[in-house]
């Protein structure tokens, strides 16, 4: 037998603590906390007027060292959708590992077309990455190559960590990491909301080029209370909204529309650093109704933090079964030899 | 057709072709959106023997209107006030002058009393009983009370006329007034031709129109000719794409100014200004409008846009309806699946068609 007594017993106790680790009791349904300098963006569909700037300077802006779609390989050059087409009319359809912001539109149903009270006949939505307060991507991630930042709490990327299992694509219920599938060594790509910025005194570009005030950067306590003062505005009143940042000089004096009175990101998801205000229902603009208000880690931990119980359940019961079978064998084998002598 | 039109005005139309003079029927046919059934009607109207009085009276103005009108090409100013209207009166144009002008006003309004079409130029400042315009000793606002109510219809040029305009501006000293306010409850039909200055076709084309028909063209809730100010700026201009695909000049003189990208961000009020610059050449000249020179439309022919918004504030994008190649926010399910079931019994009818086709061979 090649394994001695001693190293049977030392095996045995390790396997022992595992169990024991993985048996401690489940985690009690998470609580999120906003980190304390948490930093956002506050998204108006009312606003905004699709003119798709966000889109064009979030290309720019991401191509630069430390952006999220820059590579040392093709450094200087924007990824843009159609390389071969006319670059000056590029037009991403939907997020992609070249296109971290897009804008899509709500363009009213057969109700709103046959002139019936169906609220607004058009709305824009944009779409990328809401840093949720409990990313599920973070919990899936094996090799903690997305985390999220404990000040900011944007959700970043590291790419030398990355082993390419994209768990985090499919965890994600917005449907945001992209994969650079067409590449050799291929990375996930996502809005990190432009934290390579920061360093330089910017922020994130799709808020800096926002003609309107529709997309507006800050800390997300101010975009909470700036979203929640909308919604009790008058519709037909006047209001001076901010423009690129919530608590910038910035302003400008806009007639307020009737909005769906919900703040999208509040609580979704246990809630996102990413929020939005629209004036038609938000399953229209292309939210999953089925994203409800639970923690989505918190929604695999019941079957997750069973994992290494499993793991060491099996090591354990394997190995034994291994060592009695092979202890059977050689006792069978030794009886032939023994019979044929 | 063709000998009345020649027959009729060997004097009057000398030096002007056949040819011409009918391809200025059809661009003003074409100016209004007419059918082309109605170009020789065109012709007869403004070939007609007694050619309409008009009488153009100016108020507070800078003489842009008239000026933008001389610089016509089809018909030139010459043809338009020696052949196609017969223009009694106009500070501008005047042959004679001081009391002998006056004179002839007085007179052509008596001769052609509910026939002649009055174009008023320029704000009318109402306070202190107008004394702040005064043409030949007597406020332009008592002229004009008198002079409306005998005209067949009443034609405000400019945006001063329609709106008030500069003078009409915040603090607006003078009580500048528009037109169509003074006349309000009077039963005068005012036609508004906004604009600082406007189109000189849309101005023709709405005479052409009342020559033709005997009626003005039909007109918006402002008073507008519709085939003019029914669409925004916004919605056909040159630069419209580069707005839908996020391409815009960031301050004036950056590379994408240089290069044509959108002005919506440096002020401009395309979105929310209703005319045909953006489809209409000014005097036949393509690209010598406010947009395609680099500098953003200011709103000059929109009531409380142009002289009363700030230059380069951003505008209120009136509808902003999104362009085709927008992805839909949720996209339409089941298209694939129809398409694989079109597939498939395209296949089958396919297969049918051919095992036929075999067993048919075979029989033979």
């Amino acid at each position: 037998m090649a394994i001695n007594r001693r190293d049977f017993l030392k095996f045995s106790a390790g396997t022992g603590l595992m169990l024991t680790a993985g048996a401690t009791p489940g985690r009690a349904a998470t609580v999120p906390q906003l980190p304390k300098d948490a930093v956002g963006i506050l998204y108006d569909a009312t606003l905004c007027i699709g003119c798709k700037s966000c889109m064009v300077n979030c290309k720019i802006a991401n191509s630069e060292p430390g952006g999220a779609l820059y590579h040392k390989e093709t450094a200087g050059m924007i990824p843009y959708e159609y390389p071969a087409g006319d670059k000056i009319y590029d037009a991403p359809e939907r997020l992609s590992d070249k296109t971290l912001c897009v804008i899509k539109a709500y363009k009213g149903g057969e109700k709103a077309a046959a002139g019936e009270k169906d609220g607004p006949a058009f709305s824009f939505i944009k779409q990328h990455c809401l840093h949720c307060i409990e990313p599920a991507c973070v919990s899936v991630c094996p090799v903690a190559a997305l985390q999220k930042n404990k000040d900011t709490g944007i959700v970043t990327y590291n790419k030398n960590k990355c082993f390419g299992c994209r768990y985090c694509q499919v965890a994600c219920p917005f449907g945001i990491p992209m994969y650079e599938f067409e590449k050799a060594s291929p990375s996930v790509v996502k809005c990190q909301l432009c934290n390579h910025r920061y360093a330089q005194g910017k922020y994130s570009a799709c808020c800096e080029f926002c003609p309107t005030g529709a997309s507006i950067f800050g800390k997300v306590t101010d975009l909470r209370a700036e979203a929640k003062r909308r919604l009790a505005l008058k519709p037909g009143d006047s209001y001076a909204y901010p423009v690129k940042r919530v608590d910038g000089t910035e302003r400008t004096e806009q007639v307020v529309a009737s909005y769906v009175n919900h703040v999208y990101g509040l609580e979704e998801a246990g809630g996102t650093q990413y929020l939005f205000l629209a004036g038609v229902n938000f399953d229209k603009l292309g939210f999953n109704p089925r994203i409800t208000n639970q923690v989505y880690p918190d929604f695999t931990w019941s079957y997750v933090s069973h994992v290494p119980a499993l793991i060491g359940t099996l090591l354990v019961v394997g190995t034994a079964t291994r060592l009695v079978t092979q202890k059977l064998e050689k006792k069978k084998n030794d009886a032939g030899k023994g019979d044929a002598s | 057709m063709e000998s009345k039109v020649v027959g009729s005005n060997d004097n009057l139309l000398s030096g002007v072709t056949r040819r011409d003079f009918m391809k200025f029927c059809t661009a003003v046919a074409a100016t209004m959106g007419l059918p082309l059934s109605a170009v020789p009607q065109i012709a007869e109207a403004v070939t007609a023997a007694k050619r309409p009085p008009v009488i153009w009276l100016s108020g507070q103005e800078c003489t842009g209107c008239v000026e933008s009108l001389l610089r016509t090409g089809h018909p030139d100013i010459v043809t338009l006030i020696f052949d196609l209207i017969s223009l009694e009166y106009s500070e501008t144009l005047n042959v004679g002058s001081g009391h002998q002008a006056e004179a002839f006003r007085a007179q052509s309004i008596e001769e052609n009393k509910g026939k002649f079409i009055l174009v008023v130029d320029g704000a009318i400042p109402v306070k202190d009983k107008g004394v702040y315009c005064m043409v030949a000793g007597k406020p332009v606002l008592d002229i004009l009370l008198e002079t409306a109510p005998l005209a067949a219809a009443v034609i405000a040029i400019g945006s001063c006329a329609a709106w008030g305009g500069v003078a009409a501006a915040s603090p607006n000293p003078t009580g500048a007034t528009p037109v169509h306010e003074i006349l309000k409850g009077k039963g005068i039909p005012v036609v508004n031709i906004p604009g600082c200055p406007p189109n000189p076709y849309n101005f023709l084309s709405t005479v052409i129109h009342y020559l033709t028909f005997k009626k003005l063209p039909a007109l918006d809730d402002k008073g507008r000719p519709k085939f003019a100010y029914s669409r925004l700026i916004h919605e056909n201009c040159e630069r419209r794409p580069h707005f839908d695909a996020g391409r815009f000049a960031e301050e004036f003189g950056d590379a994408g100014h240089r290069q044509g990208f959108c002005l919506y961000k440096l002020g401009c009020k395309g979105p929310e200004t209703y005319n045909n610059c953006s489809t209409l050449p000014f005097n036949d000249t393509p690209g010598c409008w406010p947009v395609a020179t680099g500098s953003p439309c200011f709103g000059c022919s929109e009531e409380k846009v142009g002289f009363n918004s700030p230059l380069f504030s951003k505008a209120k994008v009136v509808f902003p309806t999104p362009p085709a190649q927008h992805t839909d926010a949720v996209p339409e399910k089941g298209g694939g699946a129809k398409g694989f079931a079109y597939g498939v019994a395209g296949a089958a009818i396919g297969a049918a068609v051919v095992a036929l086709a075999k067993r048919d061979g075979k029989e033979d």
